[in-house]
Parts: C-alpha cells; sequence; structure tokens
C-alpha cells in the first residue's frame, strides 16, 4: 500500500491541503478556507452527488473544522451518511458525526435508530462503528434505547466486537452509573472470557468499580493474581506483547487494581506478595515498557500492606531509576520516591543527591515532581529551606495555576512548621509580595491575627519586637512597585495597629506613607478604606497619647477626596476621621484604645442596658416582649384558625380583621439592635465589615475550626541539624565500593548486580558543596549515603532465598489458578514449552534495533549496498539537498525521539537482524525522493524556513 | 482514561485531534495552542511529560513525542501510567510506519480518515484496547478489503439494477 493507501483522494483537497500549506498568514489561510466553505455549501446541497464525492466532501469538511472552522452546515449531510449501505460510506459518516456531534446535539435523535439498526448488523465492521458512536453520542437518555443491543453483544463471536461492547457498558457506566447497576455483574462474568484481550478490556471498567466500593470485590483477587501470574509468565500469545513485554497495559491495570485492594488488608496482601516479587526479577529495564510495570509495581507495593522485602526491591528500582540519565525515569524515580516514603521515610536519605540534582534540573516537569516531593516530605527541621526553595520558584514562573498551588502549598508548610514567627511573617510577605492575588484571603487574616496575637507565649518583649520587625519591614516593602491588594490591605492594618507603637517611627512618617499607599493605589477601595482606617488609627493615638495632631497637606487633600467619594463606604470613613479629630482626648481613649485589636468584647446577649427603656414604654402601653418559643406556637394555632376560616368563609364577607403583622418578623428587631446599638467598647465599632476584620482574631473560639491556624507550640525554633560532614562521606563511600567489588562474586540476583555493576562503573561524582550543605538541610545529614549498597545486597540474598521459599506455594498456587482460570485462557496458556522458546528472541531490544537505523547515511549505504551504486547521484544530491542545516538537526530529533537513553549506557549495541530486515523491507532512497518531489510539487512544504516538514518520520 | 489524542506540525499546524470527551471547536483550538506554546518552548533532552492541570483541568498529565517535524501528544488522568502512554506513541507511530511505508507528514494530512481508524483500533472510547502493531495492521487491513468490497458491490447492484429494470 502507497501513501495514497487505496483510500481515494481528489485533486481537489489536495489543491486545498496545497494551498493551505502555502498560506503566509493566518488571515490568508481563514480566506482560503472560507473560500472552501462557500464551495462546499454550494456542492453539498447539491442533489445525486455520487456517493464517492460525498464521501470526500465530509472528509474536507473533517478538516475544515480540526482547523478550527465552523463546519456545522454539514453536519446533516453526516447524519444522512450514516444510513447508507455501502460500509465505506457508512464508516466515513460515522467517523464525521462522532467528531462533529456532542451526546446533547439535537441531531443526536436522527442516529439513535440508526445506530440501533446497526448494531444488529451481520457484518461486525458495522457493529463496531456502531459501537464507537455509541461511546461518544448517547447520553443517559438514549442509554435505554440501545442498552439491550449492547448486552447482546457480549456474548458476539468476535472478541474485537466484545471488547468495544465491554467499552461501550463502561462508558455507560461513566455517565449514568443507575442506568447500568443491574447489569455491572456482567463485567465479572467477561472476566473469564476465553480472549485475553476481552479479559483484559474488562480491567478498566473493574478498576473504576474497585475504586468506588473496593470491599465487594475482594472474592476476585486471587483470579487477579493468578491472571498476572499468568501474563507476567508469557503464557499468552505473542500477539499480546508490546516491545517484547507480555501484554503492558494488562499487567499495569491488574496491579493498579490490586493496589486498591490490598490497600489496608493484610490478608489480600499476602497472596499478592509472590507475584509482584517476581515481576520485580523478572521484568526487562532496559525499555520504557518494562519500567512503566516496574514503576506499576512500586506503586502497588507502597499502596498495600508493606512486606520489607518487596519494599527494598521497590528501593532498588527507585535507585535505578533516579541515577538514569533518562529524564523520564528520573521523574518516575521521584515520583515513586514520593510514594514509598510515606511508608519507610528512611529511604529518602540514600538519594538525597540525586533529588537536588534533579530540583536543580533544568527541566520544569521534573522540578515541579520534586517540589511534590519536598512538600510531602518537609518537617520542622528542613522547612526552611524547602518553603525558600519553593518560593524561589515561585517567583521564577509565570503559570498562573501551579503559581497558586505552590503558594498554598508555601502557605500550609509555613503554617505546619514554622520555627519562629519572625520566619513565618518573613516568608508570609514573601508570598504575598508576589502571589498576593493568588492566596486566598484567609491566609491575610490569620497574618494579621498572628502579628496582633503575638506567640500565645506571654512574652510582651517579644511581641513588641515582633511588630516593630514586621513594621520597618512593610515600610521598606511598600518602596516596592505594583504590591498585590490583599497584601496592602495587611499593611495598612498592621500600620495602623503598630505604627507608631514603639515610638520609633513618628506619626508623620506612617500617615505619609499610608497616604501614599492610597493615592498610588487609588482605584484599588479595599486598600483605600484600610489606609483611611489606618490613618484614623494612628491619629486617634497620638490625640490619646496628648501629643499634638498636624494633619499632613496630603493627607487632607486625601480627605477631601474622600469626603467627596462616590463610595459611601470610603466616605463614611473619612467623616468618621473627621469627627474623630475633633474629639478630646479621653473621649478619643475610649473610642479608639491603643493595641486592643485582641481585648475580648463583652457582649451583653440579655441587652439588660435597654430595661429602663423598655421599663418605660411598657407603661405608655406598649405590649410586652414574648419569647420565641412560646410565640411560634401561638403562630401555628392562628395559621390553623385562618386557614378553617378562609375555607368556610371564601365565598362571603371576611368579618374578622386584618392579620396581625407576622410576629416572626418582630423577633428579629432585638437581634438587630445588637448589632447598631453596641455600647459596649469596641475597637472600630463604627462598620461592620472593619469591625469583623478586627474583631475576628479577638473570637479564637468560633473562628478557630474553620480557620487556618499556625501551630505556634512544640515547634523547634532552631535551623536544620548540624550533623552534616562533608568530607567523611565522600571518603566512605569510595572505600565502600571496593567492598562491594569484592562481595560481588556471591551475588547471586540478576537485579542487585546489575545495579552494582552500575555502580562501580559509573565514578562516583564529585559532589559541590553547596550541594552537599543543601541535601544536609534538607534529609539531615549525609553521613548514611554508604549504607545503600549494603542494604542492596542484603536484598539479594534475600530475594534468592525468597526465590527458593516461594517454590513451595508456587505450585499448590498454580492449581489453584489453573483452576481457576482454565475456562478463561486460550489453550496455549498450558503450553510451557514455548514461552522458554520465545524468551531468547524477547531479548532484543526495540530501541538497540532501531539504534541501528538512526545514522541514516551508513544504514543506506549498507543496506542498499547494490542499488546505491546505481542511483547513487541521485541519493548524493538528495542528501546535499537536505544535508545542509537540517539533516543533522533531523538525526538528532531522531536520536531523541527513538533511542532509549538507558539503553545508550549499554556497551556494544550492534545491529540487530531485525534492524537489517526492517530496512530492507523499508524503502529505499528511490521511493524517499519519489516522496521529496511530490512535496515539492505540492508545494505544500512552504519555503525554505522549514525544508525538512516532510521529511520521513522514523528514519 | 484518555481524553485526548492530537498530532501537530512544529509550526502548530493541527493534523490529528481527538478528544475523547466531547469539546466544542472553540475549545479545542484553544487547547491546541496552548499545548503546542507550551511543547515549543521545551528543550530538547528534558523529559517528555507535562503537567497540563492548567490547561486541560484538574487530574490531566500530557506525554508527546517529538518525531521529525510532528508532535504526538496523548493527555490522559491518574489511571493511565506515563511511561505507558509514551510506549503508547511509540506503538501509534510504528504502525503509521508500517502502514505508509515511511510515514511522513503529508501521509497523515491525506489519509486523515485512515489515521482515525488506526487510532480506534488502539484507543476505544479513552481505553488502551490494542497494543501490538502488527495486530492493529490486520484490523486496519481487513477494513479497508470489506470497504473496498462493499463499494463494489453496492455499486453493481444499482447499474444491474438499472439494466434490468430496462
Amino acid at each position: 500500500m502507497g501513501s495514497q493507501g487505496g483510500f481515494y483522494q481528489s485533486k481537489e483537497f489536495l489543491d486545498l491541503v496545497k494551498s493551505i500549506g502555502e498560506a503566509r498568514s493566518k488571515a490568508e489561510e481563514d480566506r482560503i478556507v472560507l473560500n472552501e466553505i462557500e464551495t462546499l455549501k454550494r456542492r453539498i446541497s447539491e442533489p445525486d452527488i455520487p456517493k464517492r464525492k460525498m464521501k470526500e466532501y465530509i472528509i474536507r469538511l473533517v478538516y475544515i473544522e480540526m482547523l478550527g472552522h465552523d463546519a456545522s452546515f454539514g453536519y446533516i449531510h453526516a447524519v444522512k451518511m450514516t444510513h447508507d449501505d455501502s460500509l465505506l460510506v457508512k464508516r466515513t459518516g460515522y467517523l464525521a458525526v462522532t467528531l462533529f456531534l456532542n451526546e446533547d446535539h439535537d441531531l443526536i435523535i436522527l442516529i439513535v435508530n440508526t445506530i440501533q439498526k446497526d448494531l444488529k448488523s451481520d457484518n461486525y465492521l458495522v457493529v463496531c462503528a456502531a459501537l464507537n458512536a455509541v461511546c461518544k453520542l448517547i447520553n443517559e437518555e438514549t442509554i435505554p434505547a440501545v442498552l439491550p443491543q449492547v448486552m447482546e453483544l457480549l456474548a458476539h463471536p468476535k472478541e474485537a466486537v466484545r471488547k468495544k461492547a465491554i467499552m461501550a457498558l463502561h462508558r455507560f457506566y461513566q455517565k449514568s452509573p443507575s442506568s447500568v447497576s443491574h447489569l455491572v455483574s456482567n463485567f465479572r462474568k467477561r472476566l473469564c472470557d476465553n480472549d485475553p484481550g476481552v479479559m483484559g478490556a474488562t480491567l478498566c471498567p473493574l478498576f473504576e468499580l474497585i475504586a468506588r466500593d473496593v470491599n465487594s470485590y475482594k472474592d476476585l483477587v486471587i483470579s487477579f493474581v493468578s491472571i498476572l501470574k499468568q501474563v507476567a509468565e508469557r503464557r499468552l500469545s505473542k500477539a499480546y506483547d508490546c516491545h517484547q513485554m507480555p501484554a503492558p497495559f494488562i499487567q499495569i491495570k491488574l496491579l493498579k487494581i490490586l493496589a486498591l485492594l490490598g490497600s489496608g488488608d493484610k490478608q489480600a496482601s499476602e497472596n499478592m506478595y509472590t507475584v509482584v516479587g517476581d515481576i520485580f526479577r523478572k521484568c526487562d529495564s532496559s525499555s520504557n515498557i518494562g519500567n512503566a510495570v516496574l514503576y506499576e509495581c512500586i506503586c502497588c507495593v507502597s499502596s498495600i500492606y508493606p512486606n520489607p522485602k518487596l519494599l527494598e526491591s521497590a528501593a532498588d528500582v527507585i535507585s535505578r531509576f533516579l541515577k538514569s540519565d533518562s529524564h523520564n525515569l528520573k521523574y518516575m524515580g521521584i515520583d515513586a520516591l514520593g510514594r514509598l516514603i510515606k511508608i519507610s521515610p528512611e529511604i529518602a536519605e540514600q538519594h538525597q543527591l540525586a533529588v537536588i540534582d534533579c530540583l536543580e534540573d533544568p527541566d520544569d516537569t521534573l522540578k515541579r515532581k520534586t517540589f511534590e516531593l519536598l512538600y510531602k516530605m518537609t518537617k520542622s527541621t528542613n522547612v526552611e529551606v524547602i518553603v525558600d526553595r519553593m518560593i524561589d520558584y515561585m517567583i521564577s514562573i509565570s503559570d498562573n495555576h501551579y503559581k497558586t498551588e505552590i503558594a498554598s502549598r508555601c502557605v500550609e508548610l509555613a503554617e505546619q512548621f514554622a520555627p519562629s514567627n519572625q520566619w513565618f511573617i518573613q516568608t508570609m510577605n514573601r508570598v504575598f509580595e508576589h502571589a498576593g492575588d493568588l492566596v486566598n484571603i484567609k491566609v491575610a487574616h490569620s497574618l494579621m491575627r498572628l502579628i496582633a496575637e503575638g506567640f500565645g507565649e506571654d512574652d510582651d518583649n517579644a511581641d513588641s519586637k515582633l511588630r516593630s520587625s514586621a513594621v520597618e519591614s512593610y515600610l521598606r516593602i511598600l518602596g516596592e512597585p505594583k504590591l498585590p491588594s490583599v497584601f496592602l490591605q495587611v499593611i495598612c492594618w498592621v500600620l495602623g495597629e503598630y505604627g507608631t507603637a514603639d515610638g520609633m517611627f513618628s506619626a508623620s512618617d506612617i500617615t505619609g506613607k499610608l497616604c501614599d499607599v492610597a493615592e498610588a493605589y487609588s482605584n484599588d477601595e479595599t486598600v483605600k478604606a484600610y489606609a483611611t482606617t489606618a490613618l484614623m488609627k494612628i491619629y486617634a493615638f497620638e490625640i490619646a497619647a496628648r501629643r499634638k495632631v498636624d494633619m499632613l497637606p496630603e493627607c487632607q487633600s486625601l480627605m477631601e477626596e474622600l469626603l467627596a467619594s462616590h463610595s459611601t463606604d470610603l466616605q463614611q470613613r473619612a467623616y468618621e476621621l473627621q469627627a474623630v479629630i475633633g474629639l478630646d482626648a479621653h473621649a478619643v481613649e475610649c473610642i479608639m484604645p491603643s493595641d486592643a485589636s485582641c481585648e475580648d468584647i463583652e457582649v451583653d446577649r440579655d441587652l439588660s442596658f435597654l430595661n429602663d427603656y423598655i421599663q418605660e414604654a411598657i407603661e405608655k402601653g406598649a405590649q410586652p416582649y414574648i419569647p420565641e418559643s412560646e410565640r411560634s406556637g401561638m403562630l401555628n394555632i392562628s395559621n390553623f384558625r385562618n386557614q378553617d376560616h378562609h375555607e368556610a368563609s371564601s365565598h362571603g364577607l371576611r368579618f374578622e380583621a386584618y392579620e396581625l403583622p407576622k410576629p416572626a418578623v418582630q423577633s428579629r428587631i432585638p437581634q438587630a439592635l445588637i448589632a447598631s446599638t453596641e455600647i459596649v467598647p469596641v475597637p472600630e465599632p463604627m462598620y461592620p465589615r472593619e469591625s469583623y476584620q478586627t474583631t475576628m482574631p479577638s473570637i479564637p473560639s468560633d473562628a478557630g475550626s474553620a480557620e487556618l491556624k499556625l501551630r505556634l507550640e512544640g515547634v523547634q525554633k532552631k535551623w536544620g541539624r548540624p550533623t552534616y560532614t562533608p568530607a567523611t562521606s565522600t571518603s566512605n563511600s569510595t572505600s565502600q565500593k571496593t567492598v562491594n567489588g569484592t562481595s560481588q562474586g556471591d551475588g547471586a540476583s540478576t537485579v542487585s548486580s546489575m545495579c552494582e555493576t552500575y555502580d562501580s562503573r559509573k565514578p562516583q561524582v564529585e559532589v559541590s558543596h553547596e550541594k552537599q550543605k543543601l541535601a544536609a538541610s534538607l534529609f539531615g545529614g549525609s553521613s548514611k549515603t554508604e549504607k545503600r549498597p549494603a542494604t542492596g545486597h542484603k536484598a539479594a540474598k534475600a530475594s534468592s532465598h525468597m526465590v527458593e521459599k516461594s517454590h513451595v506455594p508456587k505450585s499448590s498456587m498454580e492449581v489453584a489458578s489453573d483452576k481457576a482460570t482454565s475456562a478463561q485462557q486460550p489453550p496455549d496458556l498450558l503450553d510451557l514449552g514455548e514461552p522458554t522458546a520465545t524468551s531468547t528472541a524477547l531479548q532484543l531490544d526495540p530501541f538497540k534495533q532501531l539504534e541501528g537505523l538512526l545514522d541514516t547515511t551508513e544504514v543506506a549505504s549498507a543496506v542498499n549496498g547494490a542499488p546505491a551504486a546505481s542511483i547513487s547521484p541521485d541519493i548524493m544530491a538528495l542528501y546535499v539537498d537536505t544535508a545542509a542545516g537540517i539533516h543533522n538537526k533531523n538525526d538528532a530529533d531522531l536520536l531523541s525521539g527513538l533511542s532509549n537513553p538507558s539503553v545508550t549506557n549499554m556497551p556494544g549495541t550492534t545491529a540487530m537482524p531485525q534492524v537489517t530486515q526492517s530496512s530492507s523491507k523499508r524503502p529505499n532512497p528511490k521511493d524517499s525522493l519519489e516522496k521529496d518531489a511530490l512535496v515539492r510539487q505540492m508545494g505544500v512544504n512552504p519555503s525554505s524556513q522549514n525544508p525538512n516538514l516532510f521529511k520521513d518520520l522514523l528514519g | 482514561m484518555i481524553k485526548a489524542v492530537m498530532v501537530m506540525n512544529t509550526q502548530g499546524k493541527s493534523r490529528l485531534a481527538k478528544f475523547y470527551e466531547y469539546l466544542s471547536v472553540e475549545k479545542q483550538q484553544e487547547l491546541i495552542r496552548g499545548f503546542f506554546q507550551v511543547l515549543c518552548s521545551r528543550a530538547e533532552n528534558v523529559s517528555n511529560f507535562i503537567d497540563a492541570e492548567s490547561i486541560f483541568g484538574l487530574d490531566s498529565r500530557l506525554v508527546y513525542k517529538h518525531f521529525a517535524t510532528l508532535y504526538f501528544v496523548f493527555v490522559f488522568d491518574s489511571s493511565e501510567n506515563e511511561l505507558a502512554v509514551l510506549d503508547l506513541i511509540q506503538v501509534f507511530v510504528e504502525t503509521l510506519d508500517k502502514c505508509f511505508q515511511n510515514v511522513c507528514e503529508l501521509d497523515i494530512v491525506f489519509n486523515y480518515s485512515k489515521i482515525h481508524t488506526i487510532l480506534d483500533e488502539m484507543v476505544f472510547g479513552g481505553q488502551v484496547v490494542e497494543t501490538s502493531s502488527s495486530e492493529i495492521m490486520k484490523a486496519v487491513e481487513e477494513i479497508s478489503k470489506l470497504e473496498a468490497a462493499s463499494n463494489a458491490i453496492s455499486l453493481i447492484p444499482k447499474s444491474a439494477s438499472g439494466w434490468r429494470s430496462r
């Protein structure tokens, strides 16, 4: 099959692609596409269009929509095509509708009938196409219409159809669990399907079901384990292999399921130990897919009831991942480490340097993953270093989504583990300064509260020191341009409360700064309001201290402006400020006591101070107050009476007086009174919003539970641990290495010997001083690096023990498992001869084979030695054409794409037989030349700027 | 589950876009542009994984692979394994290569519906159903054979019936 592949194309479509490819600008491209849309609109509605033509129009529509243009005028034609008898046309129709429509589209109603019919078709391809549409286009309401047919298909003779029917049922379950809840047992039944592919497909819905309800599937543990065992032992036919791994996606799904089932269940977990251990030992660790399975094993081990041997194997794999040169493996290693440290926190220590390398890696993805790991392993000893790093990184990125996340993590860690309040305030300042608009406003409140309340220790001196350092830092920070609003609110509040408290700064300093803030952020009303109130506090404190108050000219002009403000809030604050300034010292002291934001406010809930007033009112003939409980009873009675009366007299005149005003309204009045007539001394009684913010800290009992709280007790105050000794650690590890070398002889297990040879081959890299220091502060000392090889060796012995031991239970297990699954597996499962025969061939690494292909010139000349001679000028011309700029770059691309970096470590990569085979099948310069010529002639490849546009993808 | 499969070239033109959960055309374009920006800002020799939560919403990861002039991009959630999906991309490209012999961007542009057929054999309703490129090839070849046959049949009866009625 050539590149045209028997699929019909017209000249017009080629022209369209060509002209779009040649477009020099987005506008030109849009013009071309709009033109095409016009053409199609006209043509598609013509009568009697041949089917082929119609099919092509629809494909063109799909193409246009992929480029982002509206093709909705053609949807109806795509729907019509699904009714066609011709398989080709019908499939095209289904393809188009699945891409065009969503499950709630109006046209779906026209398709459901066709789908119903097609699901019953004799032709399995029609059934498959319909199932595909079912997955995408059936919603909760239409599920019942197709459900019976889909259920029938679960027993279809073709395994491809059964597989897809399972997936469709799974989709129904995802969309509306209730509509298929009675059919869930079918997934269990299909687990015993003859075809391993169908069995594998059922794992997807089962995984989801088990994730929702673990307990009702515990009985399947034995079956899952035996399936996994058989898959891992290569008892499936080779058709299920993927890059020489037996059915890796089935293995991965099974491991995920086992992880769920074994979580916190010792008995279930014990059934899994053997098979997971086997996979650890046998799994090919040189391919991506092998490592994917190994990673899944680690996830499983870290989720099930812990087993020390498996944990050791997992730690070995992790260290292999982390030491690899591949960023992908490092990423997986870091992720796996994050899972494993929950169970055995000590393993992080072995990998500290690797972790720090990842932290400093230019790869952003890896960096983020590493921060996630650090977040998981933060303790009070390393919180300072970790949060510091996080904030540095937060400052450096521009992705708001991640910035928010990392800022909230910083806040969380700082609140949990803060070694000192000083540090906490500094950290918060940095977070606010750089991500202020992204953090929760509650964080700002708790920061204000911390500054106001102090440490919870009764040390006034330390408290005031903290406050003056906060004030000092804020005055400094105010010099920076563009601060976030939330941060400014905190600053204004703190300056107002404590700006002049220690006498270091005069009132005119502080008020000047506050006026600057109000002026600089003049369109932020909240900040202005905070600044005004802060000004009022400063002046009030001055008056209370019997000092002369001089309002700065800029402050006066600000007040004048605010007195005429459109915002009533600002206006009120300005008037209040004016009123306060006019009062004498004694009155001011009463309404604005200094440093009273934390004082408890006494609220007289009985409102006893109103007694006289009430007495007076009653004497004048007012109704006495009726408590709510009595009142509601009366209300009910009167309601009943009213109802009865209504029914009786709905036609006659109403003689009863109008209803009394609803007592419910009355009951609210006293509550409103509390708010409006506060006579008790409140620091800022003037405005609900402000008073909420200031009083909130003073009532910890009611806000406390929901509030983010700083852990103030039992926190260590010192920096990191002083245990680090750089010189000894390196010398120790080198001496240990030689020990490894000698002891390696009796290391039987392949896994551990491999990682040991890896160790000895890789020279101990000189580690920079700073890195070690960082490591020490993160992990609390790097003195234990040499521990790892020793444990690795122990693991080797242990695992070889396990092999011997596991022989005994294995046989009995096998009997059980064979019994359990004899019906599930194809006959060749019992054929033990095959796997051993294949295993040698399977050792070939696909990447190694492909590596031979990378050097194009070499392969071409080697494989096509003879033809090369005859047409060599052409080939040369081709290469000369492209070699200049592109070729090198391209080869590099391919290299990075195809070669697995872990393989490049392997010595002696020789070209495998399959290489020559595939490259001899692979074409040859002539084909490439033709293709190239076509490309040129088409001109799809637009300009010299990217001449390698259509370079072959694979070699 | 796999949420989306995209193929785009190094200039940001999308060559294939399949979303397993419905998204409007505008949203699709926005996502493709967003991903392309992230992809082209990545250096060589870094990992093939990207955290896609800021673009695609919660619990989404992205694995991509760069071949010559094309990016192959898979977006999926936490129920899949990154390395395994990376291998799946490899399988997809190997299958394309077998199918078109030395696949290039042009093949993907012109054989739009066939690429979809191949992908549908591998990923069905967002779940991976087949990972062996030779099995996929077999299925796809059978489909094109039957399609061709049905086309021939459906054309003949028409003319035949026309001839009979005469």
